[in-house]
């Protein structure tokens, strides 16, 4: 394309050319909105294209990320480093209190023990988990999730819940052979079935891609004040109640909104948690019906 | 080989993006360091990264960042489609390029969220998009700079 003819019939072939070009560009244009359409759709052929693309990436994001968690560190520990005596005399009243809890929780466990004894109570599905770390921290302004670096086969599957430490963060949205993509709770495409500790006020918790989810559908007469406990209320089937997420921060203006326990670049490491529940996440029961 | 410069980078660029950094507050303003590249190289050597490219690099990026497949691209294409036709101004010097980066970057990250909020049915936020924007504004110079020392490295025809 460099060599640019200058005159004549050469010249309308230039004229072709650009014109060419021109089309191609339009052409582009329109199919990127096809794509957008296609996307939409959620067709199979687009899904398998992304899962090809995203396998294709993981690992050399996985490569990538080591570098940048090694900088993390070093920075994490120089901040450790000046904290460490306040955080020790932090730590040793945390334990004085966490022992206490402990008694209490051994104490409740053997009651809780005996009492589903004598109720011919049905346990919950056996759970499962697996870790993996975090090796895509995407979306910039417009998406909150992150690509973890195991997949189908290491046993995750679509819908599952995602911890770090005690706390969820969110759940699978996608899977591919050797990732998976974590949709976070901040998400805006996020919605998560929840109540509150103590109360037992049932609500929705909305992601609005910022640092604090709301809490929506709250029954009008419910209670909520900041430092109420939120966690999960296992409506819907696919995540068993009482799991921790955070507490509410703020109740001003309408719906509340939350602080989760972990924030989103506190994530290096999570847990992938199989709860054996069927669950119903964007009917992908029916999915996976059909693929076996 | 080395004519895979523009494309090849760029690429990079989408990956580096990716990158877990684990600083507070910094993954939804990291800076949109695809799109400059896109600019870069629609004004300085619009032949080794042809519409086509921007397309296939725009639905890799939407691909890895979870984004609505197809609002990349678009975005990609506007951005090489504005810079290109003005890349005799545009490219007269730095500062040209800076400011023009400046309009048409943002003209990009505005059709960017439209698009998303289109895709989304809902109104995103803009105050993250305004920082991000910000920072690509400020990232640009660096990145030309290393940009242009590989074209003179790798790409300069005597």
């Amino acid at each position: 394309m460099a060599i640019m003819p200058h005159s004549g019939a050469p010249g309308r072939l230039a004229t072709l050319r650009l014109l060419a070009q021109r089309f191609a560009f339009v052409a582009l244009v329109l199919a990127s909105f096809m794509l957008m359409l296609l996307g939409k759709a959620d067709t199979l052929l687009i899904e398998r294209v992304r899962l090809v693309v995203q396998d294709t990436a993981a690992p050399v994001l996985d490569v990538m990320s080591r570098p940048a968690a090694a900088v993390a560190q070093l920075f994490a520990s120089v901040r450790e480093i000046a904290r460490i005596r306040a955080d020790n005399v932090r730590l040793k009243e945390e334990n004085e209190r966490l022992l206490h809890w402990q008694t209490v929780a051994r104490r409740l466990d053997e009651e809780n023990r005996a009492l589903h004894g004598q109720l011919n109570y049905v346990p919950d599905p056996a759970t499962s988990f697996i870790t993996a770390r975090v090796v895509g921290d995407t979306g910039g302004a417009f998406v909150d999730s992150m690509l973890v670096n195991a997949g189908s086969r290491d046993g995750v599957r679509k819908g599952e819940a995602v911890f770090a430490g005690e706390a969820m963060v969110g759940r699978i949205a996608e899977v591919g052979l050797r990732f998976a993509r974590v949709l976070l709770l901040t998400d805006i495409n996020s919605h998560l079935p929840v109540m509150i500790e103590g109360s037992h006020a049932k609500a929705i918790l909305s992601g609005e891609n910022s640092d604090r989810p709301r809490l929506n559908y709250l029954s009008p007469n419910a209670v909520v004040q900041p430092g109420d406990r939120v966690m999960t209320s296992g409506d819907g089937g696919a995540f068993p109640p009482g799991l921790p997420i955070g507490v509410v921060s703020s109740v001003q203006d309408g719906a509340p909104s939350v602080e989760p326990f972990v924030h989103r670049y506190q994530l290096e490491y999570v847990a992938i948690v199989n709860y054996g529940l069927p669950g119903i996440i964007d009917g992908e029961a029916g999915e996976e019906g059909s693929s076996q | 080989m080395r004519h895979t410069l523009p494309f090849v980078a760029t690429l990079l660029l989408i990956l580096l993006v990716a990158t877990p950094t684990r600083l507070p507050g910094f993954a939804s303003i990291a800076p949109q360091l695809p799109l400059a590249s896109i600019f870069y190289w629609a004004i300085y050597r619009p032949d080794l990264l042809r519409p086509w490219a921007a397309f296939v690099l725009g639905a890799i990026a939407d691909t890895i960042a979870g984004t609505p497949l197809g609002v990349s691209s678009l975005m990609f294409l506007a951005v090489q489609g504005m810079a290109g036709s003005q890349r005799r101004i545009l490219g007269r010097s730095f500062l040209m390029a800076w400011w023009g980066f400046a309009l048409v970057g943002g003209g990009a990250m505005l059709l960017e969220w439209a698009a998303t909020s289109l895709e989304l049915v809902k109104l995103l936020p803009v105050r993250a998009l305004a920082f991000q924007y910000l920072m690509t504004l400020t990232v640009y110079p660096l990145l030309a700079w290393a940009f242009a020392r590989a074209q003179v490295a790798l790409l300069q025809r005597s």
